[in-house]
């Protein structure tokens, strides 16, 4: 198995004009195991996303290292696959031509034309390929976006709040897909989500995290089967125990009258 | 209503065919060899006949002329007025406003001197507009992916672009060892400046996540340049393209003015002087022509290359 994610005492700070520095990010240690599947929850502003993007590559630490199987992670590489929010499908390709955009950077095209039909099948996008991506549902272009990535066989496939944007019935469908995605493809997946029940559901571990200083809190292991029921008594006690470090526990307050 | 609406364009040409029998000339200043008029809208009744017989059946042709028949009638209405008006009444100055017959006849009697006119003017708009999309292009693409385009290069353009082309006219007979050269030039710079600004500004407004999504899917700078900067900026430079077109039309009547001794500008120019004014009509005639031919081209070129901006159907 590769997959494996170890950052050491990673700090990252935003200097903002003439204003001391903001500490996203104090000094966090992560192991991630090859294949696992983990959330970062927390508030805005606790450098989940931060995470995210140096494990991405895209920005670099002030102190501390990542590496990814003993290699140094210091530039954005394609075995660290990114998917937004927003699926970001380049408007001006087709479907087909954006799955198939990593394989030709690479040159590998020619000689797996298979695999691009392979991706757009895995994701259930074969009907699509010649449709461009402002023809598609939002639900559609994010499944487009998850084959774009998956297409280059990444070690890591890093997600940010991959289904944020979409509407509720669609994100449990979309959560079900990435599932079985992951268990056909066995890469190891890091999600930031605000949504307590998607990193239940989904997760192997859930790391939450707090804002200033930006550290992590806690990290529990989900130990349930699956598929998770969303209702079970064990799922809603977990639910429970994340949004209390959260502070959203929820005190209950005696009402003023009782009718 | 429909049907009626497709014959409209022959009815037109038919009445003015009629009128243009019935009435007498004014005078015989206005008549040429041939009645050329004539022969025009005999040849207009022709197509618009075949188009709307071919409506019948073809589909292509009922879209065609039922979108275009009111417009095509109101032209050849309008080419009708202005034929009683100058040819059949002389109500306005004949010297100013030959018949339709005597444009007609300068374009066929003199089409060998106006062909190579329009050739010549042609190959230096080529010129001039090629190496001017070229170097705009180059230039926009380091102003808009270098900061140090940007910082040095930038104000540079700012500064050169506005000046309109018959303000370097002075410079640049001195600077080119040839009028031909000297012309392509103005034409050149006229094209350069719109192209530079959009294709910069195009490059510039892409959204920073493709670039960030592209490095993850394994791109390199070469790439980010040409995958994906280029492909994003590309409804910018066809603004750049459609500008520096339209601005390379109006440079290529001043160039001409640069004593070379042919080209349509040119010739529009030398027939003014000599207050020849049915050849200064066709010359701009054939320039109206060709220009408007040129803009449609582009349009349609920019239609098959953006088509993904196309269509907004969700499913």
């Amino acid at each position: 198995m590769v997959g494996e994610i170890k950052a050491e005492s990673l700090t990252k700070r935003f200097s903002q004009n003439d204003v001391e520095d903001v500490t996203a990010l104090n000094g966090v240690d992560l192991t991630i195991q090859a294949g696992e599947f983990v959330s970062l929850i927390g508030p805005s502003g606790c450098g989940k996303s931060t995470l995210l993007r140096l494990i991405a590559g895209l920005i670099s630490a002030n102190e501390g290292t990542i590496y990814l199987d003993k290699d140094l992670i210091q530039s954005p590489s394609c075995e660290r696959g990114l998917v937004f929010q927003d699926p970001n499908l380049f408007p001006w390709l087709n479907i087909y031509e954006n799955v198939a955009f990593g394989l030709r950077l690479r040159r590998q095209y020619r000689g797996n034309k298979t695999k691009v039909d392979e991706f757009l099948e895995l994701v259930g996008l074969s009907d699509f390929k010649k449709s461009f991506p402002h023809q598609l549902s939002g639900g559609m272009a994010q499944r487009a976006a998850l084959a774009r990535a998956l297409i280059n066989t990444p070690k890591v496939l890093l997600l940010d709040e991959p289904f944020g944007a979409l509407d509720a019935f669609t994100r449990m469908n979309m959560q079900d897909e990435l599932l079985r995605i992951w268990k056909e493809q066995g890469t190891t997946m890091v999600m930031v989500t605000h949504d307590v029940d998607e990193a239940i559901y989904l997760s192997d571990r859930v790391i939450v995290m707090s804002p200033r200083p930006a550290k992590i809190e806690k990290s529990i292991d989900i130990k349930l089967f699956r598929p998770r029921a969303r209702s079970s008594p064990e799922f809603l006690a977990l639910r429970s125990e994340i949004l209390k470090i959260l502070d959203f526990g929820g005190k209950v307050i005696e009402p003023n009258y009782y009718l | 209503m429909n049907i009626l609406k497709r014959w409209l364009p022959t009815i037109s040409a038919a009445l003015a065919l009629g009128i243009d029998y019935a009435l007498p000339n004014a005078s015989s200043k206005y008549e040429a060899a041939h009645p050329y008029l004539r022969y025009l809208l005999i040849c207009l009744i022709v197509l618009y006949c075949v188009y709307a017989l071919a409506a019948f059946w073809s589909r292509r042709a009922r879209d065609w002329i039922d979108r275009k028949a009111l417009f095509a009638g109101a032209v050849i209405l309008v080419l009708n007025i202005y034929n009683v008006v100058s040819k059949k009444y002389s109500l306005i100055p004949t010297i100013y406003f030959p018949s339709v017959d005597r444009i007609l006849a300068v374009i066929v009697e003199d089409r060998s001197f106006l062909l190579s006119c329009f050739l010549s003017s042609g190959k230096l708009l080529l010129t001039g507009f090629l190496s001017g999309f070229a170097a705009g292009f180059i230039t926009g693409i380091v102003v808009g992916f270098s900061k140090w385009g940007n910082y040095w290069i930038m104000p540079v353009v700012r500064t050169i672009g506005p000046i309109p082309a018959t303000a370097w006219i002075p410079i640049v007979l001195v600077a080119f060892p040839s009028s031909f050269a000297a012309s392509a030039f103005l034409i050149g710079l006229s094209v350069w400046f719109p192209m530079t600004v959009m294709t910069s500004s195009g490059i510039s407004n892409v959204q920073n996540s493709y670039f960030e999504v592209s490095s993850t899917l394994g791109a390199k700078k070469w790439h980010q340049m040409f995958k994906v900067g280029i492909p994003a900026a590309m409804p910018h430079m066809f603004i750049g393209i459609f500008n520096g077109a339209c601005s390379s039309f109006i440079a290529l009547m001043t160039a001409e003015m640069l004593g070379v001794k042919n080209g349509l500008g040119w010739y529009v120019n030398w027939q003014k002087e000599m207050l020849a004014y049915s050849n200064v009509y066709a010359g701009l005639l054939i320039i109206v022509v060709t220009f408007s031919l040129l803009t449609t081209l582009l349009f349609r070129f920019r239609d098959h290359v953006l088509q993904w901006q196309k269509g907004v159907i969700k499913w």
